[in-house]
């Protein structure tokens, strides 16, 4: 389980400034998820806190612990699912662990039938559709060793009907694991439906604007979609995106 | 495993199923040429018509078989030798940038040599043994091998990059879990590429100065005005390029069983 504080974070490329002292955490066990319009620089923060490169100020602390250009600290999910065409499934899935180990394959494939995969272990991911290679992908985070996860809209591209199969998906998975999950996304109802917390951003360039800690109870089932409430919160960060 | 076996078999069928049609092509003009050259009575040492120099093909097989294994040992051992250094030299280009940039152009310079220039001089330094010979191969078989592997490892997915930097991947998992095979389709195109090189490259450094080789079965024919033995040597040099070609390209089924069969 791990603890994520993101504390002043300002990144500028070429001159033109990104992010702007970005300051938040996410808790042990919390589904945090940003919020925020398309090039508001989302991205860019997943890609500092996972060390590609330094930020202009500020810090980032795992457990305690500086990891500002600190590589392998977390585990990421780009916004494509990024699997090695070359591999099968099961070889996909292990590789993050097999990077710092040797990988525990029979685990593996005990957590791809968990998640609906089973049958698929020696297929090729273009022989998937774009919902199962999302769950591949999320698979080889759950199998890495981090146990701190980011998730660059792993949604975006999928149909309205597979994004909430996935999205229910994600959540009973998540629920038996519950590491911690840092999740981008620009959909408010997805936000809503997932996170403890939304942390939504305004862009250019990118300011944390507002804080919504989401009270609705886990485990959370497709019928919270049509409920009055969710209706609710909807309007108020509507709301708060549009000013 | 049976799936991908009998995908093989029906990508093999296909290629029997469309093959036709070059070799309906070929045979055409073979009869064309034949029918030609007998109502225009063309002479032999101008032009042999393709029974003639199917004739003289079958009859001295024995006298020049010699020069033919010794062109293709040639060729495979300047092959062998110019892919290894055309690969190596990809991957230090690759792994040390700095070294890139100094060495890149001396790269594209090495190809303005003209051969037809370089072999006799390669002669005199080294006489007339094995090695200017291998060694005017592995310069032509280098370049296209090396450029294709520089793209392939150049042209890597940037996110699954970003994916295996952030994942926590050193400079050599990075390298041999995802550039290298991400770079295999380029190899093999510069190895069909570098195969056929082989061949012309074994030939032209025969030509300069060897006791056998089809280069000297082509260069005694010309001389005393065998046309039709300088076609039968064209010939061997068209199938051993074929035959090369064939071999790489086997060797690309094999080992790259992953990409995705589109347009079909
Ligand atoms: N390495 C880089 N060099 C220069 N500019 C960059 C770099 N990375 C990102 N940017 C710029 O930063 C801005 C934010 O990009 P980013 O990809 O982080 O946005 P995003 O919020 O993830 O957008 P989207 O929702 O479309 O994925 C863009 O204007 C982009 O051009
Ligand atoms: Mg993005």
């Amino acid at each position: 389980m791990s603890e994520l504080v993101v504390e002043g974070v300002t990144k500028s490329f070429s001159g033109k400034k990104v992010l702007d002292n970005i300051s938040f955490t996410v808790q042990e066990g919390e589904f945090v998820s940003l919020l925020g319009p398309s090039g508001s620089g989302k991205s860019t923060l997943f890609h500092l806190i996972g060390g590609l490169f330094g930020p202009d100020a500020g810090n980032f602390y795992l457990d305690g612990n500086k990891i500002n250009g600190k590589r392998g600290a977390i585990s990421y999910t780009p916004q494509s699912p990024s699997l090695l065409p070359w591999r099968t499934v099961l070889d996909n899935v292990v590789l993050g662990a097999e990077i710092f180990a040797k990988p525990d394959r029979p685990q593996a494939r005990m957590m791809l039938e968990k998640a609906g995969l089973a049958g698929y272990e020696d297929a090729y991911p273009h022989h998937l559709s774009g919902g199962m290679r999302q769950r591949v992908a999320f698979v080889r985070a759950l199998l890495s060793p981090q146990d701190f996860i980011c998730l660059d809209e792993p949604f975006s591209a999928l149909d309205e009907f597979t994004r909430l199969e996935m999205q229910q998906w994600l959540l009973s998975i998540w629920e038996q694991n519950r590491k911690s999950v840092l999740f981008v996304t620009h959909n408010i109802e997805e936000a809503i439906h997932l996170s403890d917390r939304i942390i939504v951003l305004s862009s250019n360039p990118a300011t944390v604007k507002r804080e919504f800690t989401i009270p609705f109870e886990r485990p959370r089932d497709q019928a919270l979609l049509l409920s009055e409430e969710m209706l609710q919160w909807k309007k108020q960060i509507y709301q708060e995106l549009q000013t | 495993m049976l799936a991908l076996n009998s995908s093989t078999l029906v990508q093999m069928k296909n290629m029997l199923a469309q093959g036709w049609r070059p070799v309906l092509v070929i045979i055409l003009l073979l009869i064309l040429w034949e029918i030609s050259s007998r109502l225009l009575d063309i002479p032999t040492w101008l032009l042999p018509s393709p029974t003639e120099i199917a004739r003289e093909g079958v009859t001295s097989w024995a006298n020049y078989q010699h020069h033919l294994f010794s062109t293709t040992k040639l060729s495979v051992i300047g092959f062998v030798i110019g892919v290894s250094v055309g690969l190596l030299i990809a991957v230090i280009l690759h792994l040390l940038p700095t070294v890139r940039q100094a060495f890149y152009p001396l790269l594209i310079l090495s190809q303005n040599i003209p051969i037809i220039v370089l072999a006799p001089l390669l002669v005199i330094w080294f006489g007339f043994g094995v090695l200017p010979k291998v060694l005017i191969i592995t310069l032509v078989c280098f370049f296209p091998i090396a450029v294709a592997t520089l793209d392939g490892f150049r042209q890597t997915n940037q996110e699954l990059l970003h994916y295996m930097r952030m994942a926590g991947a050193t400079k050599g998992q990075i390298f041999r879990k995802l550039e290298l095979p991400h770079a295999l389709p380029s190899i093999f195109s510069g190895l069909k590429i570098s195969a056929t090189y082989s061949v012309m490259g074994a030939v032209i450094s025969e030509w300069l100065g060897a006791n056998q080789g089809i280069g000297v079965y082509m260069t005694l024919a010309q001389s005393s005005f065998r046309t039709d033995r300088v076609f039968v040597a064209i010939v061997f040099i068209m199938i051993l390029c074929l035959v090369f070609f064939g071999l790489i390209i086997a060797l690309e089924k094999l080992l790259i069983k992953w990409r995705a069969t589109e347009g079909e």
